[in-house]
């Protein structure tokens, strides 16, 4: 395969992740600003921040006004991490690696990106809001379950599912790093509604508020927040689960090339470091710190997967 | 203003009805609910747009992508006709390949004053770079889509020979998978010859002319500039029909008097490349420097026979519209025979006679510019204002070398679905040709390109042109 396809499908799918992330992000800060009286203004900063946003959105905005924060992450073609710029992004990857992908799945993103970039071509109003997530969200599962169900389990699949996996890591660290201190023992008041807010929206944005509930029930301490969002194997986007995925696609690569490079031990080092970790080592660290240095480790990853396999001259 | 008479008709002869090529097809016709023909219509433009089937037009923004429409009309050639016409293509090919051949080598044609030195000396297309040097296999044009007009009968012209790289082979393909998805019960009643065997021709026409050097199964890739060609589609089709990598320049570089491509597990030597860049791009130290499409080296790896590159560099010395004037002499010097098909009457504006002619009855005529393409620069005679006219005469006089000009043909028209039911539209159609050292093959079919506008002459999708599928029949 050749690198820049390698490179091409890794992104598309991180852009597709970014995509859908973005989307349950604005759900998360929708729903608590509907449903919560304070500190809403705030809430979008956060929202804009962990989007990666918010320096952009400040050199265009004063303040953090909820319509503004929408627009900006949805549809702004002045925000490159916008919904609709990530979705153009992924459709134009699509079409440099087209002679990798099954109809199927070229179908499902070029049809992605038609329907919201129609659907967006205007300002979303906060009744159509709901809808609008939606259709993201029911988009990004047709080019998902297309992938599934049509792509031969090969490097191609592998370089589709680091992207996915990388960045998704990525962005419930950041979900974690935002609001780290609202998950900081000393600041926790057990049911004060402030701190209950803060963490039903990291829930929110993880798509993991239900989930929780089911697993751990009452018990919603900080601690037992972050150990969801970190350790729990069981949840799909937790830091443990994404790592996990992508080591085993880095050894699915190893084993079809043969050749064992830098990243499977960086990788497989930072899996070493995670499982079977107490979260009690990790609030001694200090929260940040280690969110901090799992994010760096994180993106050093994604370059030594791009110099690995080629993925650019 | 529709004189119908005027134009032939290939579905209705205004005598005797349905003309019999499309006899079958009509009759299916007419016993279809116009309504359920709208929908199909509609269905095969959502298909279109779906499967990304998109041109970029250049000049406007890199993200507006447009479609070409499609007519569900079929055109119908009889086995017969088709016969004819690939004969004559055939013929053609040969001679270009011949004539390349020569023109690059002891330039025969030239010492026989059959057409004249300076034709070559000045032009643009002509590559000092490929003098004294034979491409593998001896093949210079390996593929060619030559466009043809029709105007009665049996009167086939041929309009350009496209011997660089030709496009739309990816339409003639499309058009017909639409067709067999929407209307499959045609297909059982009309027998209708194949056109899918194209891209595994083309995969094994391509590895036949691989460096002599190559050991085991050629490796042949698709050199595209990028996403954002008006073409990128195509490139992407073939290269996936074929099973060969898409590459970019910046994918490629020469390694070990080789060129490599760069994959997940390093690079990997290429034996054929089947480049959609044009010459001028393809290697910025030998043509435009500041070419970032192409890769550099690759002419001396080229020259040291380690790699094909399909059509080979220079051919387009042969299909400039200043040479086209000539090919009835090239295909009688190279064959023996004289050309089976016709050549349009053509005024060379460098000769001051046939300046004079062609400004005196600028009116009537078309004037194309002789390395032109796609129908920009051209001025339609009979549809253009005084003004237009004049500023286009101003023109000719500058640089009377730039053009050529034809009479305007009365090209044959088929008929487009429209709401009333049929209309007739002109067309033109562009068979595809390749060339390996075992022979020419060609595709039974081609591209047909409709002018969508009532009157309109002007076939090209860049102006408003449509595709339809094209049918030869079975005999």
């Amino acid at each position: 395969m050749l690198g820049k396809t390698a490179g091409g499908l890794y992104w598309m799918f991180r852009n597709l992740e970014r995509a859908e992330n973005t989307a349950r992000l604005i759900e998360a800060g929708f729903r608590i600003a509907l449903t919560r009286s304070q500190g809403k203004s705030n809430e979008w900063k956060s929202v804009a921040t962990t989007a990666g946003a918010a320096q952009n959105f400040s050199r265009k905005y004063d303040g953090f006004e909820a319509a503004d924060v929408i627009d900006f992450l949805l549809r702004d073609s002045d925000n490159p991490s916008s919904v609709l710029s990530v979705v153009k992004s992924a459709r134009d990857n699509a079409r440099t690696v087209r002679t990798a992908l099954t109809t199927e799945v070229w179908t499902a993103v070029n049809d992605n990106w038609m329907s919201l970039k129609d659907l967006l071509a205007e300002p979303i109003v906060d009744t159509e809001l709901p809808a609008m997530i939606d259709t993201i969200r029911q988009q990004s599962a047709l080019v998902r379950g297309a992938l599934h169900g049509t792509m031969l389990r090969n490097d191609i699949y592998d370089f589709a599912r680091l992207g996915t996996f990388i960045e998704r890591a990525d962005n419930t660290a950041r979900i974690i790093d935002v609001k780290y201190y609202t998950l900081l023992p000393s600041s926790s008041f057990v049911g004060s509604s402030l701190d209950n807010v803060q963490w039903e929206t990291i829930l929110r944005s993880v798509s993991a508020h239900r989930a929780f509930r089911w697993l751990d029930e009452d018990d919603m301490t900080a601690s037992s927040v972050a150990k969801f969002l970190i350790l729990d194997s069981r949840l799909p986007r937790s830091l443990l689960f994404s790592l996990q995925q992508t080591c085993e696609n880095l050894g699915y690569l190893e084993r079809e090339y043969g050749v064992r490079h830098k990243s499977h031990d960086h990788a497989d080092q930072m899996l070493q470091n995670l499982r079977g970790r107490e979260i009690s080592s990790i609030f001694e660290e200090g929260l940040h710190q280690f969110i901090t240095g799992f994010i760096r480790d994180n993106n050093a990853l994604g370059r030594l997967i791009e110099q690995d396999y080629q993925f650019t001259g | 203003m529709n004189n119908s008479s005027k134009f032939y008709d290939e579905m209705v002869d205004p005598a005797s009805g349905v003309r019999p090529p499309y006899a079958a097809y009509r009759e299916w016709f007419d016993r279809q609910d116009p309504a359920r023909l709208e929908s199909k219509s509609a269905e095969a433009e959502a298909f279109f747009r779906r499967t990304g089937i998109t041109f970029n037009v250049y000049g406007e923004s890199a993200a507006q992508e447009r479609l070409i429409p499609f007519d569900l009309v079929p055109r119908v050639l009889s086995a017969r006709q088709w016969q004819k016409l690939s004969k004559g293509i055939d013929q053609r090919v040969r001679a270009i390949n011949a004539f390349l051949h020569d023109i690059y080598h002891r330039q025969e044609i030239l010492r026989a004053g059959r057409i004249p030195q300076g034709l070559i000396a000045n032009n643009d297309a002509f590559l000092p770079q490929m003098m004294g040097f034979s491409p593998p296999g001896d093949v210079y044009t390996h593929i060619v889509g030559t466009d043809i007009v029709r105007t009665g009968e049996d009167d086939f012209f041929v309009l350009e020979d496209n011997a660089r790289t030709p496009s739309g082979v990816s339409y003639m393909l499309e058009n017909r998978e639409t067709m067999l998805q929407m209307f499959p019960e045609i297909f059982s009643r009309i027998k209708v010859q194949p056109v899918s065997d194209y891209p595994k021709s083309l995969r094994r026409s391509l590895a036949a002319c691989a460096p002599s050097g190559c050991r085991g199964k050629p490796t042949v890739a698709v050199l595209t500039p990028g996403i954002y060609n008006s073409a990128y589609f195509e490139h992407s089709f073939l290269a996936d029909q074929m099973g060969a990598e898409l590459v970019e320049g910046h994918d490629l570089k020469v390694m070990d008097g080789h060129i490599a491509m760069r994959t997940t597990e390093g690079y990997r030597r290429i034996d054929v490349l089947y480049r959609r860049v044009d010459d001028e791009y393809l290697d910025p130290l030998t043509f435009n420097p500041s070419s970032m499409l192409g890769v550099p080296g690759i002419m001396d790896v080229y020259r040291a026979g380690n790699i094909t590159i399909a059509n080979a560099p220079g051919t387009g010395v042969a299909d400039d519209k200043a040479i086209y004037s000539y090919m009835p002499d090239i295909v009688e010097f190279y064959t023996g025979e004289a050309a089976i098909l016709k050549n349009v009457e053509t005024w060379r504006c460098s000769e001051p006679e046939s300046l004079s002619y062609v400004l005196d009855n600028l009116s009537e005529l078309v004037v194309k510019e002789v390395h032109g393409s796609g129908g920009y620069g051209m001025l339609v005679g009979p549809a253009a204002s005084k003004q237009e006219l004049a500023d286009f005469a101003d023109k000719l006089r500058a640089r009377p070398n730039n053009y050529i000009a034809q009479p305007t043909l009365s090209l044959s028209t088929v008929p487009i679905f429209v709401d009333q039911g049929l209309a007739p539209r002109h067309v033109d159609l562009r068979p595809f040709a390749l060339v390996s050292p075992r022979g020419v093959d060609i595709t039974p079919g081609g591209l047909t390109r409709v002018a969508l506008k009532e009157g309109s002459l002007v076939v090209n999708s860049s102006q408003g042109g449509g595709t339809k599928d094209t049918w030869v029949l079975e005999d």
